[in-house]
Formats: C-alpha cells, sequence, structure tokens
C-alpha cells in the first residue's frame, strides 16, 4: 500500500513569542523579532551584536522532573509539541502506542549548558557543582529526548542534527518513516536558542550582520545591503501523519509533504553550492511528480548572505524559470537555524491557506545578481496550490520540500 | 548550628532545589517515597548540601544508606561535628 503523508498538527515557540498565532500575527503584520543585544559588547571580537531571541517567559509551566534535564531549547521544543499535539486533535493513546515517533534536531545541544559545564570544568579544573541535568541539556538529542519523556511517546526516537537543515531533514525524516510504514504519525521539527557563541560561529566566517544600530532593518534577504545573518531562537514542530489515520479521524489537514529532496554538495565545507540547491529541488519535484509550472511559490532559505542568496536565486531560476514567485521570512525573525524550516513552513502553510504571499521584509532595493526570480517585496495575493520549501546548511547539506495544500484522492 | 538548624536549614535549600512544599518536609518524611526525588536528584541533592554546609560529601558511602530527612539531618551534624574535631 502507497501511504501518503499529511500535516496534521502545527506548535510554534518563536523570537514572536509561544504559539503558532503569535508567529502568524507578527508575520502578517510586518514586523521584525531582531533585537540589538548591548550585553554581546563585552565580547572580544565578536562585531555582531544582533539577535532574535524567544522573549523570556516562567519555564516553572513545565514540571521540575521535566525541566531540569532541559536548557531553553528542549523547553521550547517541548512546548512546541504540546501546541501541535492539541492542535491535532490526536489521542493519548495514539500518542503512547508506539506509533507515533518523534524527530526533533538542532544544531548542537544547549549552549548555555555547555557554558555552564565548561565554566565551571576549565575555570577551576573542577567538577564540584555540576548538576546532574547538564549532560542531558547538552546531548545532540537533547529535543527530542526530553519530548518524548514529558509526553509519554514510545515511538521511534530521532535526533537530526544539521545545523540550518535540522529540522527540515526532521520533517523529511518522519515524511519517509510514514511513507515506509514505520509509524503512523511523528511529531517533527527543530529548535535553537541564541547565544553568543552560536552568532560567533557566523560572525567569525563574516556572515554575521553588523547593522547594530538599526536592528529591525538588519536582516535584509536578497537585497543590495544586505550584509549577513542574525540568528533567532525557538521550535517549530509539526505532526505528520498517515493520511488513512487523519481521515479515519477527521483530523483537520494543513497540506500533504509530496517530495523530499536531500543532497549534499561535497566541494566546500561552508561555501553554498548553486548546482545542490538545484538537485534538492529537483529531487523533490520528481518524486512529488510535478513540474516546475505546478510550483505556486518557494519559501526561501536566504538567510541573507551574498554567497548564499545569489546561488539559491541562480538554483531557483535554473529549476523553475523567473517567474514563480519567491520570498523569504528572514527578514522577520532572523534564521532560526535548526528551527528555521518547520517555523518557516508553518508560516508557508498559513500563506497557502490564506493565498496570500507575504514578502521578504527589508528587501527594498534587489540585488541585481538575484534578480532574474520573481522575487515578492508586497504582500500580493496568490494562487497557492503546491510550494517548495528550501533550506540549506553549514557542512553541505540541502533541503527542499514539495508541499500540497489540496488533498488530492 | 544546633540540629534544629541544621533540620531547617535542610529544609530551606530542599524545598528551593525540588520546588517542594516546605510542610512536606518532616523528619519522616522518606526522601525517595515521600518527597519523590530520584537517583538524578540524590547527586543534586549531595551538590546543594556541600554548598550549604560547606561539606566534602560526594564520595561519602554513608550519604547511600540515607532514607528520610531526619536521616539527613543526622548525617550532616555527624559531618560537621566531624570536621570541628579535626
Amino acid at each position: 500500500m502507497k501511504r501518503r503523508v499529511v500535516i496534521t498538527g502545527r506548535g510554534a515557540v518563536s523570537p514572536f513569542g509561544r504559539g503558532v498565532s503569535a508567529l502568524l500575527e507578527n508575520i502578517w503584520q510586518g514586523r521584525s523579532a531582531i533585537q540589538y543585544m548591548p550585553e554581546w559588547l563585552k565580547i572580544e571580537g565578536l562585531c555582531s551584536h544582533l539577535a532574535a531571541p524567544v522573549p523570556d517567559f516562567d519555564f516553572k509551566i513545565l514540571p521540575r522532573v521535566q525541566r531540569r534535564t532541559m536548557g531553553k531549547m528542549a523547553i521550547y521544543a517541548t512546548l512546541a509539541s504540546q501546541e501541535a499535539v492539541r492542535d491535532s486533535g490526536i489521542s493519548t493513546e495514539l500518542l503512547s502506542s508506539g506509533d507515533l515517533g518523534v524527530a526533533i534536531g538542532s544544531t548542537i545541544g544547549s549552549p548555555s549548558a555547555y557554558e555552564a559545564f565548561y565554566s565551571q570544568y576549565l575555570a577551576n579544573n573542577s567538577l564540584r557543582g555540576i548538576k546532574s541535568g547538564e549532560f542531558f541539556k547538552s546531548m545532540g538529542h537533547t529535543c527530542s529526548a526530553n519530548v518524548c519523556l514529558a509526553l509519554g511517546i514510545r515511538g521511534e526516537q530521532w535526533g537530526p542534527v544539521s545545523a540550518c537543515t535540522s529540522s527540515s531533514q526532521a520533517i523529511g525524516l518522519a515524511y519517509i518513516l510514514i511513507k515506509a510504514g514505520r509509524q503512523q504519525a511523528m511529531l517533527c521539527g527543530g529548535a535553537e536558542e541564541t547565544h553568543p557563541s552560536v552568532t560567533s560561529v557566523f560572525d567569525l566566517l563574516g556572515a554575521g550582520s553588523r547593522q547594530n544600530s538599526h536592528p529591525e532593518c538588519a536582516c535584509r534577504p536578497f537585497d543590495k545591503d544586505r550584509d549577513g545573518i542574525v540568528c533567532g531562537g525557538g521550535s517549530g514542530v509539526l505532526i505528520l501523519e498517515d493520511l488513512e489515520s487523519a481521515r479515519k479521524r477527521g483530523a483537520k489537514i494543513y497540506g500533504e509533504i509530496v517530495g523530499f529532496g536531500n543532497v549534499t554538495d561535497s566541494g566546500h565545507i561552508a561555501n553554498p553550492e548553486t548546482l545542490s540547491m538545484e538537485r534538492a529541488m529537483k529531487k523533490a519535484m520528481t518524486e512529488a511528480g510535478i513540474a516546475a509550472a505546478d510550483i505556486d511559490y518557494v519559501n526561501a532559505h536566504a538567510t541573507g548572505t551574498e554567497r548564499g542568496d545569489i546561488a539559491e536565486s541562480v538554483a531557483i531560476e535554473h529549476v523553475l524559470g523567473s517567474t514563480t514567485p519567491v520570498s523569504s521570512l528572514k527578514g522577520h525573525f532572523g534564521h532560526t537555524l535548526g528551527a528555521s524550516g518547520a517555523l518557516e513552513i508553518i508560516a508557508t502553510l498559513e500563506m497557502m491557506a490564506q493565498q496570500e504571499i507575504i514578502p521578504t521584509r527589508n528587501l527594498t532595493s534587489i540585488d541585481s545578481r538575484c534578480g532574474k526570480i520573481a522575487l515578492v517585496t508586497q504582500k500580493q495575493p496568490a494562487r497557492l496550490k503546491t510550494i517548495l520549501k528550501n533550506n540549506f546548511a553549514l557542512g553541505g547539506v540541502n533541503t527542499s520540500l514539495a508541499i500540497r495544500q489540496n488533498i488530492l484522492p | 548550628m544546633t540540629d534544629k538548624e541544621v533540620f531547617q536549614k535542610i529544609v530551606d535549600v530542599l524545598a528551593e532545589e525540588f520546588e517542594l512544599n516546605k510542610e512536606e518536609i518532616t523528619l519522616e518524611a522518606s526522601l525517595y517515597e515521600k518527597l519523590g526525588l530520584d537517583s538524578l536528584d540524590a547527586v543534586d541533592m549531595v551538590i546543594v548540601l556541600e554548598r550549604t554546609f560547606n561539606l566534602k560529601l560526594a564520595n561519602e558511602e554513608d550519604i547511600r544508606s540515607i532514607w528520610t530527612i531526619g536521616d539527613l539531618v543526622n548525617f550532616i551534624v555527624k559531618k560537621k561535628a566531624e570536621l570541628t574535631v579535626e
């Protein structure tokens, strides 16, 4: 039996706060979540003092026994997962049946937990005072492990760790697992937390925005005045589900995942490669059985770096031509790295529901080297039935997910 | 520090660390069954007690035989007394 995979739940913790509605409302209002981070001034050598952190809230909304092994990213992932479960209406029986699994990734474990451990270990050459939960906060699969524990999930547990493609790979993996019949449903996505050590990675590579004096204009994908990435935090989680299962229980269906391209370029650890981006998009379309003319919109990865934006624009032009509308959401809430794929898909699903394209925020003067595609600069109504969602990562990972709104017979 | 003061300090720090109601933390209360602590909490409890009473406890064998808050008070009182004699 050929299984089909649909999206039946959405959960978000984002730089705009807790909940999918906060994310969507702020995007639709065209707001920016990017802030100046004055406390980062003390870090010698760090030039990007910008971030899109999740606004503070009381973590005690989760019980202590769950929270003690969670850094911020695992807390975000747990809250997003709880929201996705509520949104989907799946039963507690399915949640704990073993037929529902988890794939939630992040770039690394919680950087704050690493800081807490090493500031004691290195400064004092001592382990004294290091709490039992620190390892569980910093391990690579901290989000998926803690989500499983908090929600009582007993199916497959995966933690795709691939920096900026962590959540798009997690969603792709969930799609594969359900298609293969291994799981009936999956909680999937990613999480990240802002920390100067994360921003410093991009800053060291000359890819962090230094427009510190006007944060709301700092991240400018495809714009000729862009100067780099602004890192953000949060978590996006989707429930993917076997179509028959979703139909049987009368679930609301947000869209169908119809293709997943996931390829590696082995040319350079950091530089984006147009050809591999093209291959990822083509693979997603081939798997979906769709042609360029079927793609109504591309939600681009476009982080606001010169190399990345140009490489992706050229790749989109080669694969789809120059008329398919394209925009990026990084200008609204920065680059949430491991969470970005899932958070941006949630916003793109809403674009499909509203039949409206959200433009790239801060794109006022298009870089002519990105100009051969239809970059959207104003909110515009559009027929959005099938879209591509691109995400690319340091390390040579290139992903593209094809998502269709209408569930065909 | 009197036994009563040690008990009160233990109540304060365990209530803070493990988010417990102070009323629950009686001399008879079992750390694991009544107060709901587990093996990870036991590790953190030792850290908190070391910091509170300025003691080194992590490698103490006796700590494994502690089951109630009363046992814990006696253990701390004994360790502090040993420190005074030394």
